[in-house]
């Protein structure tokens, strides 16, 4: 880190110049440590999984589905078996273990053996001595399909014949909490429709799998769960999970459980089946098919309030698109009931939650999910809401919203800090951006972008807002655990924990805890691979808090071993003595030394585990202790649309959130406004669209992310710091929450300047046209 | 060796001049010409497409730049959007100019030309509708030095075709030194490809107005009626001016001609149009008058 902070503050043209004072590299909590791998992901030297090279390595290709629905008479290998250079074919025949894996409940099968239930499934894999030709090879093993039916409207799933032997109802859970008779003055309802979001991530997936003597397979892909993987491997391959190893390489962008294991399955199986390594890389098509998406989703909902808008009840249905098979879909839904209220006070709420099997591409987790569908729905009931009664949107929010020690409709008291009200204050009092009119013209940017077709005077301006929350770490009492070691020698320090860097910053924030406990200046975290101690899957805020609580720990108890000679020697424990600057200094500043000098050429290691306080399932009413703690955030949209075209530019969203603790603050911003960016696509574009089950356009032109143009202005206007007393460090997780809230505070903002209801998500250009003949 | 397919041609030329380039591809019939490669490598990569050789036409100067004729523009085919997007070219045809600023990225205009966007024929291609509005002739560069000129529109709708070894050297477009208009409605404020796109050029000589609308139909459609239509109501004497009404009929005429009403089936009932293709041409309506307003003004 040192070196990398020297480079690139001397040397170049500009080193002639006068230059200022090098600033001081920041270290420790609450200082902007930039990440050690910056500077190679900024230059395109950063080596990832699609990098990767072994000697006489062989290229796999993967067999899918083009049906969405099928059922499979035959699967001829021979022609493809014939080709020259073709070294294997596998398909469900050589799966030698457990033939179906999957991350909530296994039921997915390696290969598709009898029945296809989705577009892309994987029916066989090749390997090959170069990739064209295992591509080839797997485009001629001749597959027999009797096409079925697909069964793609989620409705219908009730009805349907089982798609799957477990049935097409994967979880129900029908929520009773309070009164079922209580009826309030004003009742409003709304029916609401959320799109299938990809995760899109920018590397595609790609591995290398290689043989190991014993018997066993070390797979290198861009993992972010590689134990949960592993595992899975292992079980698949009939082997001890000893034996096979998972090496995480740079994750080149992760929102969702990277690395589909339907692409890890067949390579490691090809390794151990050529005794060769094996090479994947994923085109952009295969990415689209292979991975897991967000749940597409249909609410109703019927909310109940008094003349002055205090919430009395809340009905809601909500039916999630789990796609063929199960994966993390339960937990999606128990998200998605549990705060189907949003954060508002709610005394009586009667919440019916399905998630159901279709033949449409699986969905699974992706940042804040049930969570976000759910609060497009409840905002824009609020609004509606509001609308009737003829109150602010934003008063009538702040009469109903939750504080610590209200109850949620599982019965779950808040007990973290929930300063739900101070945040939604903070963006409404933030001054709002200037209209265009009030600024130069060659400065507009209209919706339609800068050569689009944006007309000044078909141009609405709208103000809305969305409130969010989340949960943070599993839930319905998952076993969350982190282990991680500290390492001190020479005075540098090493951190060894199996919590992957998806580009969440964990590396950066065990480097600032090991700083900050330690005094160490440079401080490396070691690769992650599966022959560490689990630490589970990177996602849902979790590093953040076991990890780090984890790193914490490991760097304290080196701290004691490091003092306690010195304490004995001085005569005083441990804890009046500081570490500040490379030195040891009493707390009355009398007695000091150097870390070098106590350290005494010794080397210094501790492993210590972090464990946060058990949960509870949901009951059969819904309700349950169910979750470690919540995040709140609150976001103030500002649009223009074209409202002749429908055409939406989101101008600037105003952020406040709900962060604990700040640890790094350039790392938080970029977190903030990375999550909302992503809002921004659930808001407006990113629909992955399946007619008939079939994936439309998967590419990155017909699936459009957001580019610079459509990213707004992010105004992060208050980060409220609250301490959370039983997270480490009193810090949550920051990037889940805004994207639940930000798709929201748009869809209210566009509401607001059409006066069109906005009840589906991505907002389709004629739901934002305001047609005067009406 | 790479996860692509660099190995896909076998041979590729690079020739200098066109009746080179023409006399590469009559040489190997199979070969297939490249110039920006923004749409053939992304076939060539997802192995769609496996040309035995290719014929780099980037090194031909006499196609990358203009000259002037008789009243009329001479581009070379292997003009880039990002050459087209200047501000001496927008000058000269400035809807061109607007159709190629709005054609993609940065780095998509840096190497896609124009000549590759009439070759590949996409109904999005934003140039097409210009050209179609402007009555660009296409000249083609056939073996033994033969040239050839056709409408651009016969070529988009396969009236003509490209015969095997002939390549787009030119495209004559009239110089009309009055305003231009390119619209484009996309999904997103970033670079997209066109929902429906509108061009819209004046001739002052002949007192026309002359439009196409683009990205809703295979080829650029023209609305002639409504062309004529307007072009009567506009005081061409007076500063060009024109009622607000006729403004909104002209969008109205314009999106009805090229999104007509459903047939009327046989006990005379009309079934409505599906709202996704109302709002089509809602849309093309839209661009339509304010094309026309824009160039008026």
């Amino acid at each position: 880190m040192s070196n990398e902070a020297a480079t690139a503050t001397t040397g170049g043209p500009a080193a002639d110049e006068a230059v200022p004072a090098p600033e001081p590299i920041p270290h420790g909590l609450g200082s902007s440590l930039p990440p050690a791998d910056a500077r190679a992901k900024t230059e395109g030297t950063f080596p990832y999984a699609a990098d990767l090279w072994a000697e006489g390595l062989l290229w796999a290709a993967v067999l899918r589905s083009p049906h969405p629905h099928a059922r499979i008479r035959s699967i001829d290998t021979t022609h493809a078996r014939a080709m020259p250079g073709v070294r294997a074919v596998v398909t469900h025949e050589d799966v030698p273990g457990t033939p179906v894996h999957g991350r909530g409940r296994a039921d997915r099968p390696v290969f598709a053996s009898d029945v296809v239930r989705h577009h892309g499934e994987p029916i066989a894999a090749v390997a090959a001595d170069h990739p064209d030709t295992a591509r080839m090879a797997a485009a001629a093993v001749i597959v027999e399909y009797d096409v079925l039916d697909p069964v793609t409207d989620p409705e219908q799933a009730f009805e349907a014949e089982p798609l799957h032997p477990d049935g097409n109802l994967i979880r129900h859970i029908p929520l009773r909490h309070g009164d079922p008779e209580a009826v309030g003055e004003v009742i409003v309802e709304g029916l609401y429709r959320i799109g299938r979001q990809d995760p899109a991530p920018i590397g595609a997936e790609a591995g290398l799998a290689v043989p190991r003597p014993d018997g066993g397979v070390e797979l290198y892909t861009a993992s972010t769960d590689p134990h949960g993987d592993r595992d899975a491997l292992a079980a698949c391959y009939a082997l001890e999970p000893e034996r096979v190893k998972v090496v995480v390489t740079g994750v080149p962008g992760a929102t969702a459980d990277r690395e589909d294991r339907a692409f890890q399955l067949p390579l490691g199986l090809l390794a151990l089946k050529t005794g060769c390594p094996v090479k994947l890389t994923a085109t952009r098509e295969e990415s689209f098919l292979g991975h897991t998406h967000r749940h597409p989703t249909l609410l109703r909902y019927r909310h109940h309030a008094d003349a002055e808008g205090r919430l009395v009840k809340v009905e809601a249905q909500i039916l999630l698109d789990a796609g063929a098979y199960a994966d993390t879909s339960s937990d999606a839904l128990a998200a998605a009931v549990a705060f189907a209220c949003g954060p508002y006070v709610v005394p009586n709420a009667f919440i019916e939650g399905w998630a159901v099997r279709t033949n449409n591409p699986p969905s699974g987790h992706v940042r804040g999910e049930g969570a976000m569908q759910v609060c497009a729905a409840y905002e824009a009931q609020m609004d509606k809401l509001a609308k009737k009664l003829g109150i602010d949107p934003a008063e009538l929010r702040l009469r109903n919203v939750m504080a610590t020690g209200d109850v949620l409709p599982t019965g779950q008291t808040v007990t973290c800090p929930a300063p739900v009200a101070e945040l939604l204050q903070a963006v409404r009092d933030f001054p709002l951006p200037p209209l265009p009119k009030d600024t130069p013209e060659e400065e507009w940017l209209l919706p339609g972008g800068p050569e689009g077709a944006g007309e000044p005077g078909a141009v609405r301006r709208g103000v809305g807002y969305g409130v969010g929350m989340v949960h943070m770490l599993g839930a319905e009492g998952a076993d969350e655990v982190s282990t991680a070691t500290v390492k001190v020698n020479n005075g540098v320090a090493t951190v060894l924990c199996a919590a992957v860097e998806t580009g969440q910053g964990f590396s950066t924030l065990a480097r600032q805890i090991v700083q900050e406990t330690l005094g160490v200046e440079e401080v490396h975290v070691a690769p992650v691979d599966t022959d560490q101690p689990p630490a589970g899957a990177g996602c849902r805020g979790r590093h953040t808090w076991v990890s780090g609580g984890a790193v914490e720990r490991a760097a304290k108890m080196v701290r004691t071993q490091l003092l306690q000679p010195l304490a004995h020697k001085f005569g005083m424990s441990t804890e009046l003595l500081q570490i500040a600057d490379g030195k040891i200094t009493s707390y009355d500043g009398v007695l000091s030394t150097t870390v070098a000098e106590a350290m005494d050429g010794k080397e210094l290691w501790a492993t210590a585990q972090c464990r946060p306080h058990p949960t509870e399932p949901l009951d059969g009413a819904g309700q349950g202790d169910a979750f470690v703690g919540m995040a709140f955030c609150a976001i103030r949209a500002v649009v223009d649309v074209d409202i002749e075209l429908g055409s939406v530019r989101v101008v600037e969203l105003a952020v406040a959130q709900d962060v604990g603790r700040v640890l790094n603050p350039a790392q938080l911003a970029a977190r903030i406004e990375a999550g909302v960016t992503q809002g921004v696509g659930i808001a407006l574009t990113e629909n992955l669209r399946t007619p008939r089950g079939l994936i439309r356009h998967p590419d990155l032109t017909g699936y459009a992310l957001p580019t610079a143009l459509d990213a707004p202005d992010i105004r992060i206007v208050k980060l409220v710091e609250e301490r959370d007393v039983v997270a480490p460090f009193g810090a949550k997780a920051v990037s889940a929450v805004p994207v639940v809230a930000s798709p929201a505070a748009i869809a209210s903002a566009v509401r607001a300047a059409t006066g069109r209801p906005v009840n589906r998500l991505p907002i389709r250009p004629q739901a934002a046209v305001v047609n005067e003949q009406r | 060796m790479t996860t692509h397919a660099p190995q896909a041609a076998q041979a590729v030329t690079l020739p200098t001049t066109l009746d080179e380039a023409v006399a590469a591809l009559t040489a190997m019939p199979t070969s297939v010409p490249v110039a920006g490669g923004t749409d053939l490598m992304t076939a060539v990569n997802s192995g769609q497409l496996r040309p035995a050789a290719l014929v780099g036409l980037n090194r031909i100067s006499e196609i990358r730049g203009w000259q002037y004729q008789d009243g009329h523009a001479l581009l070379g085919a292997g003009l880039t959007h990002a050459r087209m997007g200047r501000p001496d070219f927008a000058a000269l045809i400035p809807a061109l100019a607007a159709a190629a600023r709005a054609a993609g990225p940065p780095h998509i205009r840096n190497a896609g030309t124009l000549g590759g966007n009439i070759a590949t024929a996409a109904p999005t291609g934003d140039s097409l509708p210009v050209l179609a509005a402007l009555e660009a002739t296409l000249i083609i560069a056939g073996p033994g030095g033969a040239r050839r000129e056709i409408p651009v529109s016969h070529l988009l709708a396969g009236v003509e075709m490209l015969r095997a070894g002939e390549l787009i050297g030119y495209v004559r477009v009239p110089l009309l030194h009055a305003p231009q208009v390119f619209l484009k409605a996309t999904g997103r404020t970033g670079p997209g490809r066109a929902v429906a796109s509108v061009a819209l050029v004046l001739d002052p000589a002949r007192r026309g107005v002359r439009c196409a609308v683009g990205a809703i139909a295979p080829m650029p459609l023209r609305p002639l009626d409504a062309e004529h239509w307007v072009a009567q109501l506009i005081d061409w004497d007076n500063n060009r001016a024109i009622v607000p009404e006729a403004l909104h009929a002209f969008g109205e005429y314009v999106a009805a001609a090229c999104i007509p009403d459903p047939v009327p089936a046989e006990d005379g009932s009309v079934a409505p149009l599906p709202p996704a293709v109302l709002h089509l041409r809602r849309t093309v309506a839209a661009l339509a008058r304010r094309a026309l307003g824009r160039a008026l003004s």
